[in-house]
């Protein structure tokens, strides 16, 4: 047996051929495998590498997931450019091309709902970082450096409390809105955890991370949209990523 | 096709996506570290190397 088989993606079978020089995971250039009339994109890895064991192991190495999760990032986007594709989950691997046969025959039906549901959409990323002070400088600057009785003391802690509580309302009421908003233009939403500051090295906190499904045609307007409530409120920033392959609603099924 | 002109794409956007999104697929075919959280194990551990790692920003370990 030689190497196993990585599979980035399942679609329809596509005509435009995939962008010359495109490395893959573990730097084999991916192929498509037809079956049944759907497609698996694939690349033969090796199993020093991608067995079980090695794979769990190379997961915890950052420079190891980095170009794994780059690469296989590169062909879901060269994919998006000439198909819908279907991303399957980071790591999924078969022991050979009759394995991967087998999962399409398996899940044929699921696959072609999906990518009935998903055909030509694409998700955009918002994400919204509230830049509070920190709970000690937001004092009022008029604070006297040393209160001049407990209960004074205890009036200007009160009121800084109160202060920073009326940000973060207010910054959930932001973000919450702008979700709603967003949600109601996009067929489609989903809420990712907040984003670990230490990982993404952003400033402010992470207080929306959301993922929305667009059709294609109708994205430059979600990004306006987006873009107009940037600066809307002060000590709010809003990112936007994408156009993403539909990643984050591959995973469930929906009936209409 | 793009609306935006496409910056260099951050690790965590490609986490959430990657590994706590796409189909998962499970089973005796795959060989698929299934049915474990990914996302909180192996950020949990990345977090660590990150620390370990740096003090640099995080744009230039990439």
């Amino acid at each position: 047996m030689i190497g196993l088989r990585y599979v980035y993606a399942v679609c329809r079978p596509f005509g435009t051929p995939l962008q010359a020089q495109l490395a893959g995971v573990a730097g084999d250039p991916p192929r498509l495998l037809h079956h049944h009339g759907l497609v698996a994109v694939v690349s033969h890895v090796p199993e020093r590498d991608f067995a079980e064991e090695p794979l769990r192991r190379h997961l915890e190495d950052l420079d190891w997931l980095t170009g794994t999760v780059r690469a296989h990032q590169s062909v879901i986007d060269a994919l998006t450019v000439v198909t819908t594709p279907l991303p399957l989950r980071l790591g999924t691997v078969f022991r050979d091309d009759s394995g991967v046969r087998v999962m399409i025959e398996e899940r044929e039906e699921s696959f072609r709902r999906t990518l009935d549901r998903l055909q030509d959409r694409v998700e955009w990323g918002v994400k919204v970082y509230a830049e509070t002070p920190a709970p000690d400088r937001a004092e009022p600057a008029e604070t006297p450096a040393r209160p001049v009785s407990g209960r004074d003391y205890l009036r200007q802690r009160r009121q800084s409390v109160r202060s920073h509580e009326e940000m973060w309302q207010q910054a959930e009421a932001f973000a919450t809105r702008l979700h709603e908003t967003l949600s109601g233009y996009a067929e489609d939403a989903r809420l990712h955890a907040p984003q670990n500051p230490t990982l993404s090295g952003a400033s402010g906190k992470n207080i929306l991370n959301a993922a929305y499904l667009v059709p294609r045609g109708e994205s430059e307007e979600f990004v306006e949209m987006v873009d107009r409530t940037k600066g809307e409120l002060p000590g709010m920033r809003v990112e936007l990523t994408g156009p993403w392959a539909a990643y984050s609603f591959a995973g469930e099924e929906q009936q209409p | 096709m793009t609306v935006i002109e496409r910056r260099e794409v951050a690790l965590v956007d490609l986490l959430d996506r990657l590994l706590a999104g796409g189909v998962v697929i499970t089973g005796d075919i795959t060989l698929r570290i299934a049915d474990v959280d990914l996302v909180r194990i192996d950020l949990n551990a990345l977090i660590s190397s990150v620390n370990a790692q740096v003090p640099s920003p995080w744009e230039e370990l990439l």
